[in-house]
């Protein structure tokens, strides 16, 4: 049975493998149509396995499988291992992956109808989801790193898919040096682990926690922190890139600048999130570091309340979701910081579908207008599309967190757990979430009214061929929009209330630390939740943020252009996105450019071309043009130094020295 | 009675005068090849004195020698003067630095 499983968990990861290397080499030959039913055929078997993986270790209780596939390495006493790591964390997420990735193939299908690179991105799309499955399903850290990179370097050649534009190859620069920063952090971790367990398995390094507990890690002179907290810090600033947490998050608007299937996919759905999964996955490791879990919720809350509040200034309707996705992403690292990773993966899961869905309607709506992502020439798009409006309409609500919503559930479960944690820094992150709640209302539906509602200011030419998209858009989204309506409700007994719950050990909490079961005492029930939100004021937060985004942007218009000239240095600070952008770009690009010319001048220039390399020839022509001064060709020049040598010959021997 | 430092002081002499005529000499061709017969006959009164002192016959049989070869080597030494003359028009030692590098 365990091999059986096994065996299982490999096909999943290599059947989107096979349909990269076909798509990819084969792509031009077998032509489109093939590629793609190729491509998707392949991730949709890889879908129904994960399905079955799902319900045998989740739903039916298998016990976790930990399997070594081949050894890759063995050196001395270390020795490496490909091995995959099936229980019900990773099962769970390898459901959600291939889900999505089956939805956005098909979606693809509609939306790069008529581009060029057609068989590429099916390539790209399909290398990505064996990355993210391959990251998901390790057993040792390593492999983690291998699956960590590889979505990295997808993510990187998607954001620039459209390499002709300046901005996508700008954007997908920053994407991947961005992630650079993280992975030095990720790297050390696993130096730092591999120093102090000698292996690299979750198994070993997980059962021998506590030996190292006591140990401390000499980092500068004079500091030496706990081993346990410089490893944690150390993995969470690799979650940190990944998962755009402030302040290494300017890369994730950017990432807009790629195709929308993979905006939804890969910066919304999976890869975004494999940061939040990885914190998870090491739970019994930050348990035991206070103060990380200080970092992670202090991060975190920053992140969802003040990337939130960029999401209301935007007007391209790509950036505002991917702000969106910033702040989700901030709520659950608050979760993970306030230890409730249940909760954490929970809103992993129902945000992947209502983002996912977000990002797909929006998409549909970009298709429909040609390309045009800039809302304010949008508006009233609803009676021409109106499954994508509705969808969209889902979408919204979902990530409102109104009831009965996939997103209230994981979000209030958020909120609550915050509320009853003690760690240092959780009444700063209840502030931040609970504002957030009302934020986040404020913008989707601002992007909302805006797309869907109120005057239209459509491109005369594009409402000529406006219609709604095609069947294949349009499956994916219905697709998605049943679990971001249904996810929630049903998950969040068994996810956070249950005993054992859905993810059963995978997640280690202390006790101290268990906010998730103080929350259970007073849970009565999925349906009851809803009908008490009603109560509770962070639900009225909500529809009072979309009466507001309704109030701004569809009744008092003038309001809000009087509001933006009263403060107008608030909105400036917010167009400028805090100036994160701009230091980036004079302290680190500007800066790392002016070191790099200095050295290019000083280095280059003058020391190895200047000194070595003409220096050397130069100095052997001077030389020459010395030395050829002493071949004259005068025979009284020769008879003299011939004369001067005999005497000097002649002298030395006579007085012999 | 002329000793013999008298005689190889006067040869000394005259070895210094041709090297002076082979270094300091930069125009005549001809000087030179005087200069270098002025060496040698330095060389061939060297040779005579010693051999009248020591009462050796040897040091004259050798100025045969060298007279000998130095007039064949005057000779042809002159005959290539004529052709590098009928080649270059000139005789100048600063001209002929065909050797320069």
């Amino acid at each position: 049975m365990e091999n059986n499983l096994l065996s299982i968990a490999l096909i999943i990861i290599a059947l989107p493998l096979t349909g990269a290397i076909i798509a990819g080499l084969f792509g031009k030959l077998i032509g489109r149509s093939a590629t793609h039913t190729v491509t998707i055929s392949l991730v949709g078997i890889s879908f129904l396995l994960a399905c079955y993986l799902f319900k045998l270790i989740v739903l039916d209780g298998q016990p976790a499988v930990d399997g070594i596939v081949y050894q890759w390495i063995q050196s001395g006493s270390f020795s490496l291992n490909i091995g995959l790591l099936v229980d019900r964390l990773s099962a769970t997420l390898v459901f959600v992956v291939t889900f999505v990735s089956l939805m956005v193939h098909i979606y693809t299908i509609g939306y790069m109808a008529d581009d060029p690179g057609y068989q590429r991105f099916f390539s790209y799309v399909s290398l990505f989801t064996f990355a993210m499955l391959t990251l998901v399903l390790a057993n040792n850290f390593l492999l983690l790193f291998f699956g960590w990179e590889g979505v990295g370097l997808v993510s990187y050649l998607l954001i620039g898919f459209w390499f002709k534009r300046e901005a996508a190859v700008f954007g997908s620069l920053k994407a991947f040096l961005v992630n650079r920063i993280g992975d030095i952090g990720f790297v050390l971790a696993i130096a730092a682990i591999l120093m102090l367990f000698g292996q690299l398995d979750y198994a070993h390094v997980f059962n021998n926690v506590n030996s190292i507990l006591d140990k401390t890690i000499h980092v500068f002179p004079g500091v030496t922190p706990p081993a346990i907290t410089v490893i944690c810090v150390l993995l969470f600033i690799g979650a940190m890139a990944k998962s755009a947490q402030v302040p290494l998050h300017v890369w994730l608007p950017e990432s807009m600048e790629g195709p929308t299937p993979i905006s939804a996919l890969i910066h919304a759905a999976t890869m975004v999130t494999a940061g939040i999964y990885m914190v998870a996955r090491m739970s019994p490791l930050f348990e035991y570091s206070e103060v990380t879990l200080s970092l992670v919720i202090a991060i975190g809350a920053t992140t969802c309340f003040f990337m939130g509040l960029l999401a209301v200034f935007h007007h391209d309707i790509k950036r505002v979701i991917a702000y969106s996705t910033l702040s989700q992403l901030g709520y659950m690292t608050v979760a993970l910081g306030a230890s409730a990773y249940d909760a954490a993966i929970f809103h992993l899961l129902t945000h992947a579908f209502f983002k996912a869905l977000l990002f797909l309607a929006a998409g549909s709506v970009i298709i429909a207008l040609h390309h045009e992502q800039d809302m304010r020439k949008m508006g009233g798009l609803a009676s021409y599309m109106p499954i994508t409006y509705l969808t969209f309409g889902i979408g919204a609500l979902a990530l409102a967190a109104i009831p009965p919503f996939a997103g209230f559930y994981s979000k209030d479960a958020i909120i609550e757990a915050v509320k009853l944690s003690s760690i240092p820094g959780a009444g700063y992150a209840y502030f931040c979430v609970v504002a957030g709640a009302f934020i986040t209302p404020l913008y989707i539906f601002r992007a909302f009214f805006l797309t869907f509602h109120g005057e239209e200011h459509l491109d005369p030419e594009a409402k000529k061929h406006l219609q709604e998209s095609p069947w294949v858009v349009l499956i994916p989204l219905i697709a998605l929009a049943v679990p971001s309506i249904i996810a929630g409700g049903i998950l969040i007994g068994p996810m956070l209330f249950s005993d054992p719950k859905l993810l059963g050990d995978s997640i280690f909490v202390l006790p101290q630390h268990d906010v998730l079961t103080k929350l259970a005492v007073d849970y009565q029930g999925a349906t009851a939740m809803a009908v008490h939100a009603s109560h509770t004021w962070t639900f009225w937060l909500a529809i009072s943020g979309i009466v507001a985004a309704w109030m701004f942007n569809m009744r008092f218009t003038d309001f809000a252009e009087k509001l933006k000239q009263r403060f107008s240095w608030v909105y400036k600070i917010m167009v400028s996105k805090y100036g994160f952008d701009d230091f980036n770009q004079i302290v680190f690009v500007r800066g790392t450019r002016r070191i790099g010319s200095f050295f290019y001048k000083v280095s280059d220039l003058m020391m190895i071309d200047g000194i070595f390399v003409n220096g050397s020839g130069r100095l052997i022509v001077w030389f020459s043009q010395v030395s050829k001064r002493v071949q004259s060709g005068y025979l009284y020049q020769y008879a003299l130094v011939m004369i001067a040598g005999l005497l000097f010959f002649l002298g030395w021997l006579l007085l012999g020295f | 009675m002329i000793s013999l430092s008298q005689y190889l002081i006067v040869a000394a002499l005259l070895f210094g005068i041709g090297m002076a005529g082979i270094i300091i000499n930069r125009k005549n061709i001809i000087i030179l090849l005087m200069s270098i017969e002025l060496i040698l006959l330095a060389v061939n009164t060297n040779f005579i004195a010693f051999s009248y002192f020591l009462d050796n016959v040897v040091g004259q049989i050798f100025v045969f020698f060298i007279l000998t070869v130095a007039a064949a080597e005057a000779a042809i030494g002159l005959a290539i003067m004529v052709v590098l003359f009928r080649k270059r028009g000139t005789l100048e030692v600063q001209d002929l630095d065909l050797l320069k590098g």
